[in-house]
């Protein structure tokens, strides 16, 4: 049975079915539908979402309710993004599990409201003070965004960390059809508590890439949070030690897992010369262009990258294996090819497939730009 | 078990705390322990939230919940663990400076009526940064920013927060022997209270101003600032208040798929890209979607893509569907196989598209916005022979266009349309009245 269904549906419908409970946003051109989709649904199972004055206390009222025992959720677009930048500084440094969808829209700044874009993809990992880092995810389609957010959710839990979904307005508001059964049920991970009996050290690691199991406010034990330098128990500190140890762990808790994060989509062709790498929604002019490169003869292999960050580069380097050259598509002037072009070997040669006049990436585009029309 | 009273909420083996002698920060964090004693609260059913600067220090040395955070931002979390879990006692500590760049969520928080506690402590500057000042520094004041005097006029933020709502507000200073009483009460009040205390910064403002206790009351006269509870409502605490206005949404079903099934059958081979041009307001959107779910229902795959201005009531509105046999990746063609141009809007807007349009290609189009420009094969509509309704226009143009490519049976577009009931009388009634149409 089909269905016929835009990204912002199945965005909600993802993050309902991971067990989201709350959800607070202002509106923004073309996030909105997730806002007005979120306010309908939470109150039916006793969730709350809630309209803030601006994208600031968004992100305050989500943190909150987070450590409170909330799984939550925010969306919005690049304006906004600048706007949750200062905090989610905090969730990095305070570990609050939690998801923000960004549907991109052109900037910079008030950019195009109503136009695509992908130029937020260097802006999600390096936009806070610090540079610590996040994950961001980017589905290509209608059934990704479904299963990409269940993903985040679990992300979010797993690593304690703001977990993007880096989407676009295309992907969100274009209804297309969608086979229902073909929906990834992603198992539910629940939040990693204290037991109630056992003494709670809010920030008490064995090991710098472990991550530590949270207590509710309201919950069996006393909880401390604090977004300066702490230590184990979430103590304001300038001891050096305890500090090198909190920021190591910021980073190794992720470095050191990158392979569980990892999502991409390889389809490597024997003796390709060239390989395609995407993602997000051009990602679909890109299998798009490497079909119809097919059908004309060319040999190529495709690379669909679905966790931008923390960057998966064992899975990069093993499909730039063999290849001469590298399309990096994407809807900005080459964000994500500095990271292609950092990977590959000094025979390899990156070109990039851009476009910045709101017009999507065609399958012809990347065809022509990489001579295999 | 009976828990023993409890005689203080400081952790004391903490102690003492980091503020300058003389810092009124101290005696005002020595009433709210009283406080809080009086209220013998569960510490863990308190959440201290603390803002940035000098008072910012001080959650470490309580023995209840804590959350620092960002400077401004206190009243955010506050609002989200409240929102999260009402039966939290939130209690937030500000500084003057708190209170300029946090302003906007003071406001809110006391517009909704959001269960906490605000205590400002108002030291007339910024104590951690250097005394630089604050949205509460007196005119004249000389602080590090305001070297030749202060020529800006304080922030009231207890008339501030009064007329936008706040249910229980009151003023003090850290002088005042009643002040552990009046901040046991802003924490009973159920709904959004603050206390404005006034006190002493013995690094700054006090030197910097010859400033003291009497000056201090002195000012307060000055500003025509009273001391005790100021205003006391009553009026439904929001995060209650939320969740009983939503009460009887509670248990309805989730939004899920709404499957399509596939009762029709079309011979069409490759995907068919067309493009419905029309005007705002016109349900060009809405008769999009029919057109793609009737394709559904036929066994294709539609995706559907609109363009409209943000301005939603003007200009126009343009819907691309592209149909195919199987379900790929369909980006859409450079040029539409098939165009349904209805309004001026809509030509407008995609005159450069119809000028591409190829020889293959079909302009079904309003007989009344000929001539154009195309090599596309012309078919007119005479809308305007139907008598019906513009709103109904894109319906009858996409009944005609099927009727004329046979990209699918009519009768499917006919159930997609009656798919939401409230419509479907209307719908129907258009695409027969759609008969005309091709003449
Ligand atoms: C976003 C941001 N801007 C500036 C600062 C620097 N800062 C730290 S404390 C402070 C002022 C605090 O003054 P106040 O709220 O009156 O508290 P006090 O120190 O007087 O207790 C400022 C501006 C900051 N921490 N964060
Ligand atoms: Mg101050």
């Amino acid at each position: 049975m089909r269905e016929f269904i835009d990204g912002a549906e199945a965005i909600v419908r993802g993050a309902l079915d991971a067990g989201c409970d709350f959800f607070a946003g202002y509106p923004i051109t073309p996030a909105t539908p997730i806002l007005l989709h979120m306010v309908r649904e939470l109150p039916k199972i006793d969730g709350v979402a809630i309209q803030a004055e601006d994208e600031i206390a968004s992100m305050g009222f989500c943190i909150g309710a987070a450590m409170t025992g909330c799984r939550v959720l925010t969306a919005t677009s690049g304006p906004g993004i600048s706007l949750y930048s200062e905090n989610i500084g905090l969730a990095i440094m305070g570990e609050v599990p939690l998801v923000i969808i960004n549907v991109q829209r052109m900037g910079p700044s008030t950019g195009g409201a109503t136009t695509t874009a992908q130029g937020d993809i260097q802006f999600m990992r390096w936009g806070m003070s610090g540079g610590y880092p996040v994950i961001v995810l980017s589905p290509t389609n209608v059934l990704e965004c479904y299963s990409l957010t269940r993903r985040a959710f679990n992300l979010a839990e797993r690593f304690r960390v703001p977990v993007f979904l880096a989407t676009d307005k295309e992907t969100v508001a274009t209804r297309t059809t969608v086979n229902i059964s073909a929906y990834e049920q992603v198992p539910v991970r629940e939040r990693t508590l204290t037991a109630a009996e056992a003494e709670f050290i809010p920030y008490h690691v064995a090991q710098p890439d472990e991550v530590p199991p949270m207590s509710p406010y309201g919950g069996p034990h006393v909880v401390r949070f604090t977004s300066s330098s702490h230590n184990e128990r979430g103590y304001l500190t300038k001891n050096p030690a305890d500090v090198e140890g909190l920021n190591r762990h910021l980073v190794a808790k992720i470095d050191e897992h990158v392979d569980e994060i990892t999502l991409v989509m390889t389809d490597i062709q024997p003796g390709a010369e060239t390989l395609i790498v995407s993602y997000g929604l051009t990602a679909r002019a890109a299998l798009e262009a490497a079909e119809l490169a097919r059908a004309a003869g060319h040999a190529v292999s495709t690379l669909v990258i679905y966790s931008l960050w923390p960057v998966p580069e064992a899975a990069i380097r093993a499909a730039l294996d063999g290849v001469r050259r590298v399309l990096v598509a994407e809807l900005n002037l080459g964000q994500y090819r500095r990271e292609i072009e950092r990977l590959v070997r000094d025979d390899q040669q990156v070109i990039g497939v851009h476009r910045v006049d709101g017009q999507l990436i065609s399958p012809h585009d990347i065809l022509q730009k990489g001579e295999l029309l | 078990m009976i828990q023993a009273e409890r005689t203080t909420y400081l952790n004391e083996d903490l102690l003492p705390m980091p503020f300058c002698p003389g810092c009124g920060h101290s005696t005002i964090l020595e009433k709210l322990d009283e406080a809080l004693v009086n209220l013998q609260l569960d510490p863990r059913q308190v959440v201290l939230v603390t803002d940035i600067g000098c008072q910012g220090l001080s959650d470490k040395y309580f023995s209840t919940n804590a959350f620092h955070g960002l400077h401004g931002r206190s009243v955010t979390y506050a609002t989200g663990i409240k929102l999260a879990n009402p039966d939290l006692k939130v209690i937030v500590l500000i500084g003057d400076g708190g209170c300029g760049i946090g302003g906007h969520h003071l406001l809110n928080a006391a517009r909704r009526n959001i269960g906490m506690t605000v205590l400002v402590f108002n030291n007339l500057n910024f104590g951690m940064t250097g005394g630089e000042h604050s949205v509460m520094t007196p005119v004249d004041a000389v602080t590090t920013t305001t070297r030749y005097g202060h020529v800006e006029q304080p922030l009231d933020i207890c008339g501030t927060v009064q007329v936008n709502g706040a249910s229980f507000v009151a003023r003090s200073t850290s002088f005042e022997k009643d002040l552990p009483d009046l901040i046991t009460q802003a924490i009973q009040h159920d709904g959004f209270s603050l206390v404005d205390i006034w006190e002493l910064c013995s690094a700054y403002y006090a030197p910097s101003n010859r400033f003291n206790k009497k000056l201090l009351y002195a000012t307060m006269d000055e500003l025509g600032y009273d001391t005790g509870v100021l205003f006391q409502g009553d009026r439904p605490e929001y995060t209650r208040a939320y969740r009983e206005s939503v009460q009887d949404q509670r248990g309805k079903p989730l939004i899920a798929p709404r499957p399509l099934d596939t009762r029709y059958t079309s011979n069409l081979t490759g995907p068919v890209h067309c493009a419905v041009a029309g005007a705002a307001g016109k349900k060009i959107g809405t008769a999009a979607a029919a057109f793609s779910q009737g394709a559904i229902l036929s066994g294709l795959w539609a995706t559907q893509r609109n363009e409209y201005p943000v301005t939603v009531k003007t200009g126009h509105s343009v819907a691309d569907v592209i149909l195919s046999r199987e379900d790929t990746v369909q980006m859409g063609k450079p040029s539409p196989d098939v165009m349904l141009v209805l309004f001026p809007e809509g030509l407008k807007k995609e005159q450069a598209r119809v000028a591409d349009l190829s020889e293959d290609a079909v302009l079904y189009i309003n007989a009344d916005l000929l001539p154009v420009e195309t090599r596309a094969r012309v078919v007119p509509l005479n809308f305007s022979a139907t008598r019906q309704k513009k709103e109904y226009w894109a319906m009858m143009g996409i009944a005609a266009l099927l009727v004329d490519t046979g990209l699918y049976p009519l009768a499917a577009f006919r159930d997609a349309a009656a798919l939401r009931r409230e419509f479907a009388e209307k719908n129907l009634a258009a695409i027969d009245a759609s008969a005309g149409l091709l003449g």
